[in-house]
């Protein structure tokens, strides 16, 4: 049998996090004990490489690869680029707040490196094989890093939680796939389209049996309701450092799997993909927002804020036209930022044995560091959409779309969710402005650290500035 | 038209679901991994009919064989305390029971021979003499799903390095000194007052 050896110019960035990855880990088992700078600097090492090689397939045409199981394009390498990015981040807030608490550090970068990985997996994969897998590898590491806290009781029960619901979901998922499996003979993505498309109307019964099935696996890796029960609970359980983790580079890597499997591969079934879409948003919206009013702690609140932010970026999807995707694409990027800054701003003001969590630990922050509370200000008003920042334009972009597709009910609702959402931001800011500090000492932040923060809390000011290249950039990618 | 195989296939696709439930239901952990052990078999039979003898045997050696061992190990090692686990299950019991009445109710409607077009893929089609299904399986799966076979490996060696995470606690034979810890320990940690009237 002949076998012509496929081109792995496209997979270069994963083979680069892969091989370069198990060579660090060998590094780390052998002298990452005693210094663990050595493994956290190859690893940002590795992400920056690769993050690189990524930037250079920015203009390449699409490729496919591996028997069509692989595919670089546009999207693929706009989501990586932030993926990175957002790892990258991720791992450098939290290098000082994992040697306060004694955690295994050099397994934390390791673990997230592979599951990194498994995003960029998935955001190029073209089979449902590959998917799963990607999801996998995404999200088997980041159950470890949620247990990884070993004295800790309630990062315990999350990860066990997390971990449940998860299998559960991937199970859904795979039942939801070999559904479509059984009705069309085929798991690669442009061959699953154009079969679903031939199908006949009254044949279509048992795709959409699938369909619903895959639409439970999504809502769960999206962490949107009526699938949103563990993502409180997890934010809450795990060490700042973890949740800061899950909070940013996943939700990046969900939107690149929401629009490989209804866009690509499921484009004909549109109108019922729709309609549970607009199901999930409107719940999503509504109960994020409510449910983050009543929150005493701020890991909780700003999980139950991602999950009506979820409910947002689903809104471009729904749209379904280009213009709609790229609302969404701008809007998970830009929120990846959001939440990397307040998180961030979580894990650097945390010390050993002390987590800052309740949204009292924020009381009087302008007397005691004004330039953080300042930077959490930005992130809040963000967060809320108030006009010169970057969470302005990206719920203007979802909101257009749906306009320009005459679902206006929904983009008004929408809006009436955005109004209630603003309270809690706000109380945020009121906390941290006109209350009365507890003690007068600063939070010691190291330089670089606070150097990055501030770049992380400007790029949210300058993009809602000048947010035109990034609107272009994510138009460009469909 | 009754046959040797279709009755093969009826007898063991029965116990497959009885078996599965029997994993559910069955009060004991022990006896639920048993009956799991004989799912695994059933299913393996209907493999076996369909011709893919190295994927049915491959499932006997390994769930069997090595996994479900070392389950039943586990589970009679640990000391399971089952009365907080049953738990609400007659609380719940309404809602389960609705929930898989509608299930089964649209399965039944759904996944159905014709949905699934099954008479435009015949039966399966006889094997050359001499075919080999591990030279078969082998050849595609190193060649056209080598991708995703590699991203299996990663994920295998992913969970060996979260497993290890969670359970090594580290070596601690280094007698090194520490000095954040000699800075950070203060009276109380190390020094404490005994009164020699009282410990006599």
């Amino acid at each position: 049998m002949s076998y012509d050896i496929p081109n792995l110019v496209p997979a270069f960035p994963e083979m680069i996090v892969f091989s370069l990855g198990t060579l660090v880990l060998l590094v780390h088992a052998f002298l990452g004990q005693r210094r663990p700078i050595i493994t956290y600097g190859a690893v940002q090492l590795i992400i920056l490489m690769s993050a690189v090689f990524t930037l250079s397939f920015i203009n390449e045409p699409t490729m496919l690869t591996f028997d069509n199981m692989f595919i670089l394009d546009k999207f693929a390498v706009i989501l990586k680029l932030f993926i990175e990015l957002a790892v990258f981040l991720c791992f450098f807030y939290s290098r000082v707040y994992l040697a306060d608490n004694n955690m295994p550090r050099g397994e934390y970068y390791i673990l997230g490196l592979f599951a990194m990985l498994g995003m960029m997996v998935l955001v190029s994969s073209h089979h449902f094989l590959t998917l799963y897998l990607g999801i996998e590898l995404m999200s088997l590491p980041v159950y470890a890093m949620v247990a990884m806290k070993r004295e800790s009781g309630i990062a315990a029960e999350a990860a066990m939680k997390y971990f449940i619901i998860g299998a559960m979901a991937s199970g859904m998922l795979l039942y939801g796939i070999s559904m479509i499996y059984g009705a069309t003979n085929n798991l690669e993505f442009s061959t699953v389209a154009t079969a679903i498309a031939n199908t006949a109307p009254d044949q279509k019964l048992i795709l959409i049996f699938g369909l619903v099935f895959i639409m439970v696996g999504i809502a769960f890796k999206l962490g949107a309701v009526p699938f949103h029960m563990w993502l409180p609970d997890v934010y809450q359980g795990a060490p700042n450092a973890v949740t800061l983790f899950i909070a940013s580079a996943p939700k990046i890597a969900a939107l690149g799997m929401v629009v490989r499997l209804l866009v690509e591969a499921m484009p004909s079934l549109q109108i019922q993909w729709q309609q549970d879409l607009i199901a999930i948003a409107i719940l999503s919206m509504a109960l994020g927002n409510f449910a983050a009013i009543v929150q005493a702690n701020i890991k909780r609140m700003l999980a139950y804020s991602s999950i009506a932010h979820m409910g947002y970026m689903i809104l471009g999807v729904i749209a379904a036209n280009n213009q709609g995707y790229a609302a969404s694409t701008f809007y998970i990027v830009t929120y990846s930022l959001m939440t990397l800054g307040s998180f961030g701003l979580l894990v650097l003001m945390s010390r050993a044995g002390y987590e800052v969590e309740n949204i009292s630990d924020f009381k009087g922050l302008n007397t005691r560091n004004p330039w953080l509370a300042f930077l959490m200000l930005i992130m809040m008003f963000s967060m809320a959409g108030v006009p010169p920042l970057v969470g302005f334009w990206a719920k203007v972009g979802v909101l257009k779309a749906l306009v320009q597709v005459d679902l206006v009910w929904l983009a008004a609702l929408a809006l009436l969710f955005a109004i209630v959402g603003a309270y809690y931001y706000i109380r945020v800011v009121k906390v941290m402005y006109f209350e009365e500090p507890d003690s007068e000492q600063r939070y010691i932040i190291s330089n670089d650290m606070q150097l990055a923060l501030t770049i992380n809390g400007l790029s949210v000011l300058v993009l809602g500035l000048f947010p035109g290249w990034l609107f272009e950039l994510c138009k460009s990618a469909f | 038209m009754i046959n040797l195989p279709v009755l093969v296939f009826y007898s063991f696709a029965s116990l497959l679901v009885l078996s599965s439930a029997m994993v559910i239901i069955s009060r004991n952990p022990v006896r639920g991994a048993l009956f799991l052990v004989l799912a695994f078999f059933a299913s393996s039979v209907l493999w076996m009919l369909l011709e893919a003898e190295f994927l049915a045997l491959a499932l006997i050696f390994v769930y069997v064989g090595a996994v479900m061992t070392l389950f039943l190990f586990v589970v009679m090692m640990l000391d399971l305390d089952l009365v907080p686990s049953r738990e609400g299950f007659v609380r719940y019991l309404p809602f389960g029971i609705l929930v898989m009445v509608l299930f089964v109710a649209v399965m039944i409607v759904v996944v159905t021979p014709e949905h699934f077009k099954l008479g435009s893929l015949g039966a399966v089609p006889a094997h050359p003499e001499g075919y080999s299904n591990v030279k078969e399986i082998g050849e595609i799966l190193y060649t056209q799903y080598f991708y995703p076979f590699e991203l299996a490996s990663i994920l295998l060696l992913t969970a060996i390095i979260a497993a290890i995470t969670l359970t090594f606690r580290g070596r601690q034979h280094s007698r090194s000194q520490r000095i954040d810890k000699q800075l950070a320990a203060n009276k109380a940690d190390r020094m404490y007052l005994v009164d020699p009237k009282e410990s006599q």
